[in-house]
C-alpha cells in the first residue's frame, strides 16, 4: 500500500510548496483545505489492515513502515477532518496576516507529522513524529512571537513535552529490546507475555510519563492552557482535538500487553482521576473562554487516560466514543470561541452577553456543540456519558463519585462557553458585531450538526470506526453495539443528575467564579508556578556553576588543568600498579652530578629571586647548564643549538624586559605561593614519576640501530643527528621552519600594531 | 643517569609549573622557559643513555660504532629546542603588547574576555514571570 507512506511524506513535501503559495498568492490560502479534504477520502477508502514496510536503519532494526488500522483510522480521520476545517477557518481567521503562509507551512508540517505518528508501524518512527509534532506545536504557540507570553508559553510547552518524550525514548528503545522489534504489530502479536519481562515496570512507567507529559495529565497539565497563546485554530487543531490526543493515542496503541498489569492499571486510573478533578476545578475557576475550554481539555484527556486503564470492553468503546465526541465539540468550540474574540473584542465569559440577535448562525452552531459537551440527550454526547456512567458504576471507591461530580463541571462549562455570551441583554462593544463568514462558520457549523446527526444515528459509525477503535485499543473484539441501550436506572440517575448539578452550579456559576478565583494558593502553589521556580532556579545554578568553574581567573584554569591531568595521571599510575624505578644503567660522573646541582640552583634561584634581571640570570644559569650537560652525553649538536638558542632568548627577554616596568613584581599572597609552591611540587613528583616508569619499561633499540646502519649508505652522512634532521626527518624540519617563521610573522604584526599609540 | 636526568626533570618542571602560575607576566615567561628545557631532558632521558660518544660514523666505517649515544632523540630535541625559542620570542612579543594596550602585567587583571561579574540573568526571568497574568 504506497498510498499509507504517501500520505505521511506528500504531506511532509507540501510544506515548503505551501509557504511558497501562500507568500505569492494569498488567495490560495482558503484553498489549502482541499489537501487534508482529500486525505480524508482516501483514508476513508483505505482497507483495513493496510500495511507498507521499507528498509530503513537494518542495523538497529528501525524500518519505515507504517500500517492502518481501526484506532490509526479513526485518528487520521480526525486529523484530517478536523484539519480541513481549520485550515478553512484559519485562512480567514488570520488573512492579511503578513505571516499567514508561515502559519500554514507549519500547520501542514503538524499535519504530516500527526498523520506519520499515528499510522507509524514503528516506535521509532512513531517516536521521530511524535516530536516533531512537538516541535510544530512550539512554532505555533509561539507564532506571535512579539509576545513574551505567547515566547514563555511555547518554550514551556516544548520543555514539558520534550522531556516527556526524552522518557518515553527510553521506555521505547526498553520496550524493542524486551520484545526483540521495535514493530508495533510484532509487539502486539506476542499478546500480554510482555508484562511479565523483568523491564516491564520500567517500560510502562517511561511510556506513560511521555504520554502524560504529551496529553496534559496532572501534574504535568499546566502547560495546556497556556498554550492558550497560540492562534485560535492552533488552540482548536492541536490542544484539543489532535496533538494532545497523541499521548492517548500512544496509551491505546500499547494498552494490550500491558492492560492486566497492576502498574498500567493503577498509574492510568490514578493519573486520569487526579486530572480530571484537577481540571473540573481550575475550568469552574476561569473565566477566559479559551482557558476554560484548555481546562476542560485536560479532564477529557483525564477521562480518556483513565479509560483506558479499566480492563473493560466497554470502557474501551466508552474510549472511543469520548474521543470522537470530544474532538467534535470541542474543536467547534474553539472555533467558535476564536469568532466572539474576534468580533466582540474579548474572551471573557463575565462580560461577554446577548450576542444570540447579532450572530445567530454562531449561537447556533454553539449551541449544537454545547448540547453534545453537556450530554444533552440525541446528540452523541448523551451516548458517551452513558458508556462512562456504565463503565464508572462497577467500578470500587470514589470513582463514579468523581465520575459524577466532573461531568456535572463539564455542564457547567458548556453552559458558561456555548450559553451564557449569546444569552441576556445586548452587551457594549466598541464595532457592530455581526456573524463570520461561511469560511469561518463551516467547521463550527458542520462539526456541532455532526454531534446531533450521530446522536440520533449512531449505527453509521458503530461498525466502520468504532468497533474496530475498541478493538484495537482491547486488542479482541469488544463485542459491543451502540445500538443497543447501556446500562440501567442508575446510570440514568447518574445522567440525570450530572445535568442537573450542572445546570444548578450554571445559575449560580456568576457567584461562584469569584470564589474560586480568589484562592491563590491554587497559583501558588501549583505545578505551574513549580515550573516557574524550576527554570529559574536552573538559570541561577547555571550562572553559579559557571562563575565557579568559569570565573575568568587564568590562573585558576592552569591550577585546575594541573590538578586534573596530574593528579588523574598519578592516581592511575598508583593504582594501576605503574610506580618503578629503572634498572641501574650508566653511572653519572661527578661532572655532569655537579652539572645537575648549577642547574637545580638555578631553577630554585628562578623561582625564589625578586628583582626581574635576577631571574633572567637565574633562567639563564639553568640553559647554559642543560646544555653542558648534553655535551657531557655525547650530543655536541643538540648542545651548540642550546647555547645559541640560550643566548638570543637572553637578549629578547632583557630588550622586552627593559620596555616593562621593573616594579612588576609577582603579586601573589604568601598563602597563594605556599599553594601554588605545593602544587607545583606534585606536578613535579608525578612528572618524575612517570618518566621513572617510562624508563623503567625495556629499551627497543631497532630505529636506533637502523639510523645508525643507513646513515652513510643510504643518505651519504656521517653526522647521524645532522641526518635524521635533513634526512630521515625532514618533514619534521620543515614544519620546524614553518613554526618559526609564523612566530617570526606574528611577532612583526604585533610589534606594529602595539607601537602605534592606541 | 637515566634516574638523575628524572629527577632534574622533575623538579624543572615544579619550577615552571610554580614560575607560571605567578601573577606577573615576565615569570610567566621564565617558566616557559625552564617548561622547554625539563620536556628536552625528559627526550633524552627516554632515549637512554646507553653510551656518551658523539654519534659520529667514523671514517671508514659503515655504521655506528657501539658506545655511541643514541641520535633519534638529539635530533627531535633540536627541532623542540628550535620550536621552544619560537614560542618564547612570540610570548615575549605578546606580554609586551599586552603592557601596551592594557597596562598591567598581572594575569589576574586581564579579564576582558571574561569579566569578573557575569551579567545575572535570574532578576530577568523573575520580572518576566510576574508580568504574566
Amino acid at each position: 500500500m504506497v498510498a499509507l507512506i504517501a500520505i505521511p511524506l506528500l504531506t511532509l513535501a507540501c510544506v515548503p510548496l505551501v509557504a511558497w503559495a501562500v507568500r505569492r498568492r494569498p488567495w490560495t490560502a482558503p484553498w489549502l483545505a482541499v489537501l487534508p479534504a482529500a486525505l480524508f477520502l482516501l483514508v476513508l477508502t483505505l482497507p483495513d489492515g493496510a500495511a507498507f514496510r521499507l528498509a530503513w536503519i537494518p542495523s538497529l532494526g528501525v524500518e519505515l513502515s507504517f500500517r492502518l488500522d481501526g484506532l490509526s483510522r479513526l485518528f487520521a480521520l480526525l486529523i484530517t477532518g478536523i484539519g480541513a476545517g481549520v485550515f478553512l477557518y484559519a485562512a480567514s481567521y488570520l488573512s492579511g496576516h503578513a505571516l499567514l503562509h508561515r502559519f500554514l507551512a507549519t500547520l501542514t508540517l503538524f499535519m504530516a507529522a500527526m498523520l506519520g505518528a499515528v499510522l507509524a508501524d514503528d516506535l521509532v518512527l512513531l517516536f521521530v513524529f511524535w516530536e516533531l509534532t512537538s516541535l510544530a506545536s512550539f512554532l505555533l504557540i509561539g507564532f506571535d512571537a512579539h509576545r513574551s507570553e505567547a515566547r514563555s508559553a511555547a518554550q514551556q510547552g516544548l520543555m514539558v513535552t520534550v522531556a516527556g518524550g526524552l522518557a518515553m525514548l527510553a521506555g521505547v528503545l526498553l520496550l524493542g529490546r524486551a520484545a526483540g522489534s521495535f514493530s508495533i504489530s510484532e509487539i502486539l502479536a506476542q499478546g500480554g507475555g510482555l508484562a511479565d519481562h523483568p523491564l516491564a515496570p520500567w517500560i510502562v512507567v517511561l511510556i506513560a510519563a511521555g504520554c502524560f507529559a504529551k496529553s496534559a495529565q496532572w501534574p504535568l497539565h499546566f502547560w495546556l492552557p497556556n498554550a492558550m497563546a497560540a492562534p485560535t485554530p492552533v488552540s482548536a487543531y492541536l490542544h484539543s482535538a489532535t496533538m494532545v490526543k497523541l499521548g492517548v493515542y500512544l496509551l491505546a496503541r500499547l494498552n494490550p500487553p500491558f492492560q492486566d498489569m497492576a502498574l498500567w492499571q493503577g498509574l492510568l486510573v490514578g493519573a486520569g482521576a487526579a486530572t480530571m478533578l484537577a481540571g473540573a476545578v481550575l475550568a469552574l475557576r476561569e473565566r477566559d473562554l479559551k482557558r476554560k475550554l484548555a481546562w476542560s481539555t485536560v479532564v477529557a484527556l483525564g477521562t480518556l487516560v483513565t479509560l483506558i486503564g479499566i480492563e473493560d470492553p466497554l470502557a474501551a468503546t466508552a474510549a472511543v466514543v469520548f474521543l470522537l465526541v470530544h474532538a467534535l465539540y470541542k474543536a467547534s468550540l474553539f472555533l467558535i470561541a476564536g469568532i466572539v474574540d474576534k468580533k466582540a473584542g474579548t474572551r471573557d465569559a463575565m462580560q461577554l452577553r446577548g450576542l444570540r440577535r447579532l450572530m445567530p448562525l454562531t449561537t447556533a452552531a454553539a449551541l449544537l456543540a454545547g448540547l453534545s459537551m453537556a450530554g444533552a440527550p440525541g446528540f452523541i454526547g448523551s451516548l458517551a456519558k452513558d458508556l462512562l456512567f456504565t463503565v464508572h458504576v462497577g467500578l470500587p471507591g470514589l470513582l463514579p463519585s468523581v465520575a459524577l461530580v466532573v461531568n456535572a463541571a463539564m455542564v457547567v462549562v458548556a453552559g458558561v462557553v456555548a450559553t451564557r455570551p449569546f444569552l441576556g441583554a445586548p452587551m457594549e462593544t466598541e464595532k457592530a458585531v455581526q456573524d463570520p463568514s461561511m469560511a469561518m462558520l463551516a467547521a463550527p457549523l458542520v462539526l456541532g450538526a455532526l454531534g446531533l446527526l450521530l446522536g440520533m444515528a449512531p449505527q453509521l459509525v458503530d461498525h466502520t470506526i468504532i468497533e474496530p477503535a475498541a478493538a484495537a485499543i482491547l486488542g479482541r473484539p469488544t463485542g459491543i453495539s451502540l445500538g443497543e441501550k447501556q446500562g440501567g436506572a442508575l446510570v440514568l440517575a447518574m445522567s440525570l443528575g450530572a445535568l442537573a448539578l450542572g445546570a444548578l452550579v450554571f445559575l449560580g456559576w456568576q457567584r461562584l467564579q469569584p470564589v474560586l478565583a480568589g484562592q491563590r494558593w491554587l497559583d501558588a502553589y501549583g505545578p505551574d508556578a513549580g515550573y516557574g521556580r524550576g527554570m529559574r532556579a536552573l538559570a541561577a545554578g547555571a550562572v553559579a556553576l559557571t562563575r565557579r568553574v568559569q570565573g575568568g581567573s587564568l590562573r585558576r584554569y592552569l591550577a585546575a588543568s594541573l590538578v586534573l591531568v596530574f593528579g588523574g595521571a598519578g592516581l592511575l599510575l598508583a593504582a594501576r600498579g605503574g610506580l618503578a624505578l629503572p634498572a641501574p644503567g650508566l653511572w653519572a660522573t661527578p661532572a655532569q652530578l655537579a652539572l645537575a646541582a648549577v642547574i637545580a640552583a638555578g631553577a630554585l634561584a628562578a623561582c625564589r629571586i625578586r628583582a626581574l634581571f635576577g631571574q633572567v640570570m637565574a633562567a639563564g644559569l639553568v640553559g647554559f647548564g642543560v646544555g653542558i650537560l648534553f655535551l657531557t652525553l655525547g650530543a655536541a649538536d643538540l648542545a651548540f643549538t642550546q647555547f645559541t638558542v640560550e643566548i638570543l632568548a637572553i637578549v629578547l627577554l632583557v630588550a622586552v624586559l627593559a620596555r616593562l616596568p621593573f616594579h612588576a613584581l609577582d603579586a601573589r599572597r604568601p598563602g597563594e605561593r605556599r599553594r601554588d609552591a605545593a602544587l607545583a611540587l606534585g606536578v613535579g613528583a608525578v612528572g618524575t614519576a612517570i618518566l621513572l616508569a617510562v624508563l623503567s619499561v625495556p629499551f627497543e633499540p631497532a630505529i636506533q640501530d637502523w639510523m645508525g646502519q643507513a646513515a652513510v649508505p643510504e643518505a651519504k652522512g656521517r653526522n647521524v643527528v645532522n641526518v635524521v634532521i635533513v634526512d630521515f626527518r625532514a618533514l619534521d624540519t620543515l614544519g620546524e621552519i614553518a613554526v618559526l617563521l609564523i612566530a617570526a610573522l606574528s611577532a612583526a604584526v604585533l610589534l606594529r600594531r602595539a607601537g602605534k599609540p592606541a | 643517569m637515566e634516574t638523575l636526568l628524572a629527577l632534574l626533570f622533575g623538579l624543572l618542571l615544579a619550577a615552571a609549573c610554580y614560575l607560571l602560575l605567578a601573577r606577573s607576566l615576565p615569570r610567566v615567561i621564565i617558566g616557559l622557559l625552564l617548561l622547554g628545557n625539563a620536556a628536552n631532558l625528559a627526550i633524552i632521558a627516554a632515549g637512554r643513555v646507553a653510551g656518551t660518544a658523539p654519534p659520529l660514523v667514523e671514517r671508514g666505517a659503515q655504521a655506528l660504532a657501539a658506545g655511541a649515544s643514541n641520535p633519534l632523540p638529539q635530533a627531535l630535541v633540536l627541532t623542540a629546542i628550535v620550536i621552544s625559542f619560537a614560542l618564547t620570542a612570540f610570548v615575549m612579543v605578546l606580554a609586551w603588547a599586552t603592557w601596551r594596550s592594557e597596562a598591567t602585567l598581572d594575569p589576574e587583571a586581564l579579564r576582558r574576555a571574561e569579566p569578573a561579574a557575569l551579567p545575572s540573568t535570574d532578576k530577568q526571568e523573575a520580572a518576566e514571570a510576574e508580568a504574566r497574568p
